[in-house]
């Protein structure tokens, strides 16, 4: 029964879609805060790097080597926001280009490649890498047993994080501020709230959360070093906060049925099941089916703008409003 | 002390020559850092760069080879950019251009007849190609107002997978089926001697060989430059750009110049994609390791932002960053960094991009004196 193509897909459509849950969830701290960072990608190869480095360079025991590699991976991504936030928040540049220009600084032919072929990273295994935390009793469990319990414990932290920022964003003080900010930065500079620091922070945090989301990559997927390693799995995290609706419960949900959609090409081929015609179509269906979903939620919801930011992508300056 | 960012009034006119400079030589040096601090020696590493870009024996031929598709790469983001409209998929519009530019080779070729005509077919079907892929973000931009930054983004990799599979995973019109090699390795099929696109050899550099495509190329700045400068389209679309409002009013229609700009865009892609199949590889490169590694379409944007969407000034940029591009390629080994040619490009861009608020804004430092700090420090501004 564990077996069955359905189980399997769920179970590895969590396990997929686990680092474009962190990345999602990072981008959606940066959008509620009303800065846009296309730079997703970039920031998730930079951490997926460094936190592959730390694994191998580091001689500890190994759930303290990995748990340095995913601070690391934080810090990494941090860093590279930092760079959107300072040229976005402080110099007022359009973000879109910014966010572009960061995905080419540290993306697949940029930094991540450059520390990555000097670091002597390429082609080597990874020493340590994420396995399933829980007893193999209770994965043996039927259907739940590999969904739920068959899983490692990044999947477990990223479900305590959509907790966190559900509760962050509904529930605290700080968290209606970054709406505030991202709504109408205006009003919120009125009520004393700090727009610049709050759209340095959540920027900030973003960057880290990709960079964990990369390091995931790294050190629990795919445990090895490849430049490019993520393979648009940033830019499927930036559609992802458009489905949600700027929501991080409706985040789990899409990360996850992204998830199982990469993990669906593999999955049939090693069954011999040939869904529609080609390769090419089972291989190509992550991307067009994020087309799809897109088209589906801005056209249904465009007149109301459910959730989106109202001053997402607009750099505030007192003097002009 | 108080940092402050003022407008300025007017944008005095050497900034906007200062500014690209300026932050190409910034550029060099952070990256002179970063080299420094990962144990290579910048002043070496940059001197075998620009030998490798423009001094040596026949570096300048290699550095056309790059900057054609990157000056056609570079007009088609101009061309959206310009009107806010952020087409990032020219990677994959360009993969288009080069499928329907082989086929028309092929065909066109294979059955005769004289040099232009096969050529001409090319030119004409590597822009369809890249037009019609271009008009799926634009369709649905215009109609359903999905984001065009993603789903033109997202249809590169599914272009990716279409150029692989044409050579790797099928026995397609494009893939070479006869002969030893093509048992072994999976190629595209080559052109026909009439469909392969002629160059104008000068004798410098020990025989430096301009592309028939960068020809093209320059047209292309100039059509896109009479397009936005002197006529009505191209006024209605920088005023879409600027201010989408103000051309509502003016009673621009939105969608139809939605979907005209992409075709342009996506056209001038397509035709870099007829350029690579015509001018360089004279056959449909669908080696993942190939034209999809090397992401022209990306340093395309790169080059756009740095000629300020000015189609001159993109080819200008296209010939300078090709250079670059060129001799990372070719020093790519044990001795020389990878990526570090990504790196110098993104932090031009940056620096670029900071560069503009010099331009548009006075950075004035004041001394906040004892009076100054006796008046409450955040002052609320006087509504406007």
């Amino acid at each position: 029964m564990n077996n069955s193509l359905l189980v399997v897909l769920v179970a590895s459509g969590v396990t997929y879609g686990t680092p474009l849950l962190f990345a999602a969830l990072g981008e959606l701290l940066a959008e509620r805060s009303g800065v846009l960072n296309l730079g997703v990608e970039g920031m998730m190869l930079v951490g997926a790097v460094m936190g592959f480095w730390t694994v191998e360079r580091v001689h500890a025991n190994a759930g303290l080597t990995l748990a340095l590699a995913i601070v690391v991976g934080a810090v990494a991504g941090t860093a590279m926001a930092a760079i959107h936030a300072f040229l976005v928040v402080t110099l007022r540049a359009n973000q879109i280009v910014s966010g572009l220009a960061l995905t080419i600084f540290a993306g697949a032919v940029g930094l991540s490649s450059y520390l990555g072929n000097n670091l002597n990273l390429a082609d080597i295994p990874a020493t340590h890498s994420f396995h399933a935390l829980l007893p193999k009793g209770m994965q043996n469990l039927p259907v739940v047993g590999p969904i739920l319990f068959g899983q490692n414990i990044l999947v477990y932290v990223s479900w305590l994080c959509v907790i966190a920022v559900g509760l962050y964003l509904s529930r605290t003080r700080p968290g209606l501020n970054v709406r505030a900010v991202g709504e109408s930065p205006a009003a919120a500079d009125t009520m004393g709230i700090n727009v610049t620091a709050y759209r340095y922070a959540h920027t900030l945090v973003g960057g880290a959360f990709a960079g964990v989301a990369g390091a995931s990559i790294t050190l629990a997927i795919t445990p090895q070093w490849v430049d490019g390693i993520t393979g648009g799995a940033g830019w499927i995290a930036i559609a992802l906060v458009i489905f949600s609706f700027w929501r991080p419960e409706l985040c789990l949900v899409g990360a996850y049925f992204f998830g199982a959609l990469q993990s669906l090409a593999p999955q049939l081929q090693a069954r011999n099941i040939s869904l529609g015609p080609t390769v090419l179509w089972t291989n190509s269906l992550p991307y067009v089916m994020t087309i799809v979903v897109l088209v589906v939620v801005s056209s249904g919801t465009a007149r109301r703008r459910l959730g989106a930011p109202s001053a997402l992508g607009v750099p505030y300056v007192r003097e002009e409003h | 002390m108080r940092i402050s960012v003022e407008q300025r009034l007017r944008r005095p006119r050497w900034l906007t020559v200062a500014v690209p400079f300026g932050s190409v030589v910034f550029a060099f040096l952070v990256a002179a850092v970063v080299l420094v601090v990962t144990g290579h020696d910048p002043v070496s590493t940059y001197r075998q760069l620009f030998d490798a870009a423009f001094l040596e024996k026949q570096s300048i031929d290699q550095t056309l080879i790059v900057a054609t598709p990157l000056a056609f790469m570079g007009l088609a983001a101009a061309a959206a950019f310009r009107m806010k409209l952020y087409n990032i998929g020219a990677e994959g519009q360009m993969y288009l251009g080069a499928i329907t530019g082989a086929a028309a080779g092929l065909y066109f070729g294979g059955r005769g007849g004289p040099a232009p005509f096969p050529i001409a077919a090319m030119v004409v079907a590597g822009m369809l190609g890249g037009l019609a892929w271009a008009l799926i973000p634009g369709i649905l931009r215009a109609f359903f107002r999905t984001n065009e930054i993603l789903t033109s983004l997202l249809l590169n990799y599914v272009a990716g997978l279409l150029l692989t599979y044409l050579i790797f995973e099928s026995e397609s019109y494009w893939r070479q089926t006869k002969g030893f090699n093509a048992t072994v390795f999976p190629t595209g099929k080559p052109l026909p001697p009439n469909a392969v696109w002629p160059g104008w050899t000068l004798h410098v550099q020990g025989g430096t060989t301009i592309p028939l495509g960068a020809f093209f190329g320059v047209g292309a700045a100039v059509v896109l430059w009479i397009l936005y400068r002197l006529t009505r389209f191209g006024f209605e679309a920088r005023v879409l750009g600027d201010s989408p409002r103000a051309a509502r009013y003016a009673g621009v229609r939105m969608r139809r110049k939605i979907l005209a700009v992409m075709a342009v865009s996506g056209a001038i892609a397509g035709l870099g994609g007829a350029s690579q199949v015509g001018d360089f590889s004279h056959a449909l490169d669908g080696d993942p390791n190939g034209l999809q590694k090397i992401g022209y379409g990306y340093t395309g944007i790169v080059v756009a932002a740095l000629g300020r969407y000015n189609p001159f000034a993109v080819v200008l940029i296209a010939f300078l960053l090709g250079g670059l591009e060129n001799a990372g390629n070719a020093l790519q080994g044990p001795s020389f960094p990878a990526g570090l040619v990504g790196v110098i490009q993104g932090i031009i861009l940056f620096s670029a991009l900071g560069g503009e608020i010099l331009s548009r804004h006075r950075i004035r430092i004041t001394r906040k004196t004892t009076h100054d700090t006796a008046a409450p420090a955040r002052a609320p501004e006087p509504a406007a």
